[in-house]
């Protein structure tokens, strides 16, 4: 589904992203660890459209995203790191807007907001303005406009960033929900999410893949049954200096 | 179709949001009070708005129209929605010109809003209304090429107040050059050629034959290509921020 091919991205001097290839088939949660910094959101955005890459290409659902943008973003749902919205907006004002500019319209448009709504725990406050929300709300908003469209390939960076226990675990739960049906890439600092929510894992240092497996397997791996001492033995901290 | 939607979006955003009714009321108080004032509507007693009235625009135009213009791209710029219009299956050209238009439309609503001064001068006298008419197009494509210039700026900065100041700057430029007083006093120190040069940039010349009903081609050739510029040029810097 999600098919990533010697992805490159070169800012100025600095390699962001270098000759990264991985693959997300229908059925799996593929979480993507990496430290700050590591190219983890820049892939994402590659892959989203948003960045066009140095050199490689990513392809979802066969469809490569240089080649036809805007038939690989309808099978796209996606939601940046930072969780931006429109603040004018209400909560249903803006799904719809999403909605309207992923074609959907009339009853379909609709259910498709109501649907959405349900799943992301948002009738409390879908007449409400965005600004009025409180952090929580907000991310959950923008995570609802990114599954309007039912989307084959769902892109999240880093879903549960700010939000507090208990909606943590719903969004664990509703990923690893997504999941049996989805392709979802998502990445993440905390590890223990992905031991709850992945079918497998990345590590991603400085643009490259260190670390790949089942949870599993890379807790094996680990030779201390740790994820983070895995972690820490294959990233570089941004302490150290780098090797030349 | 997708235009359509972004254009709905950022049309109820300006009436959403005090923006579009501060200008639309200080654009009215200030273009009235002008007609009134120094344009001296009721002395003159000529039953044309040319010299009273449309003569204020350009001026109101380069401070006011890029305050309706600098959210345009630098707020989705520093809010981080362009990543979310980026991603969604949507052109640039679309986004585009679905915000231009809407701008655009908030502009035609303050211009429509004039319409007592129509009223008043067809009362009193008997004029040209096909020379207001075509004045009033003229008025709203000097305003249209300021929102051009102004959605190029903003599409180069994220901070809103940055784009204001440098697209009041480029504005105001565009209206002195080719003002008489200022060509006449540039003339004594510079070359013909140089002051046809600055001329050519300046609005007045194609402001100015709108207003007395002339539709000249070259003036909407002028207005088109300054407008069509802009907007590739935005496109082109959005692009580029991107790789």
């Amino acid at each position: 589904m999600i098919e990533v091919e010697n992805l490159t991205k070169q800012f100025g001097s600095k390699r962001a992203v270098d000759d990264l290839s991985f693959t997300v088939t229908k059925g799996e949660v593929l979480g993507f660890l990496g430290p700050n910094g590591a190219g983890k959101s820049t892939t994402m955005r590659m892959i989203t459209g948003f960045f066009p890459p140095s050199s490689g290409d990513a392809k979802v659902c066969g469809i490569s995203v240089i080649d036809q943008p805007r038939q690989a973003k309808t099978k796209i749902g996606y939601l940046p790191e930072s969780a931006p919205l429109y603040h004018d907006m209400t909560v249903l004002g803006f799904l719809k807007f999403c909605a309207s500019v992923r074609g959907i319209s009339g009853n379909a448009k609709k259910d498709a907001v109501e649907k959405a709504i349900e799943t992301c725990f948002l009738q409390s406050v879908a007449k409400q303005s965005i600004d009025t929300l409180s952090k929580g709300y907000r991310h959950r908003t923008c995570l609802a406009q990114s599954l309007l469209h039912d989307p084959e390939v769902l892109i999240l960076d880093e879903p549960t960033d700010g939000l507090d226990p208990n909606q943590k675990h719903e969004v664990r739960q509703l990923i690893k929900r997504l999941g049996k049906d989805k392709a979802i890439l998502f990445s993440t600092h905390i590890l223990e999410e992905v031991e709850a929510a992945c079918t497998r894992a990345v590590i991603v240092d400085r643009g490259r893949i260190v670390a790949d497996g089942t949870p599993a397997e890379l807790i094996k791996q680990s030779g201390t049954g740790s994820l983070t001492d895995l972690f820490r033995s294959v990233t570089t901290r941004d302490t150290e200096q780098p090797a030349a | 179709m997708s235009a359509l939607t972004v254009y709905k979006r950022e049309l109820s955003s300006y009436f959403a949001q005090p923006t579009a009714y501060a200008v639309i009321v200080i654009f009215l108080l200030l273009s009235m009070g002008l007609t009134f004032s120094f344009g001296q509507f009721m002395r003159i007693g000529d039953a044309s708005l040319e010299w009273s009235f449309f003569f204020w625009h350009p001026w109101i135009y380069m401070l006011l129209a890029p305050a309706v213009g600098m959210k345009l791209w630098s707020d989705e710029q520093r809010t981080g929605t362009i990543e979310l219009l980026g991603t969604l299956p949507l052109s640039t050209w679309s986004a585009i010109l679905g915000k231009y238009l809407a701008a655009a439309s908030v502009w035609l609503v303050a211009l429509a809003l004039t319409f007592p001064i129509v009223l008043t001068v067809n009362h009193l006298g008997n004029p040209d209304n096909g020379a207001i008419l075509s004045g009033y197009i003229g008025s709203f494509l000097v305003c249209c090429t300021f929102l051009a210039i102004t959605m190029l700026v903003s599409a180069c900065t994220r901070d809103q107040v940055v784009c204001l100041i440098v697209s009041v700057a480029a504005c105001v430029t565009m209206v002195l050059c080719g003002y008489d007083d200022f060509t006449r006093e540039l003339g004594k120190i510079a070359s013909p050629a140089i002051v046809e040069g600055v001329v050519s940039i300046g609005v007045w010349d194609h402001f100015r034959s709108l207003n007395r009903g002339l539709l000249r081609l070259q003036d909407a050739v002028w207005f088109a290509s300054f407008i069509f510029v802009s907007l590739l040029g935005t496109s082109a810097i959005l692009s580029s921020k991107r790789s």
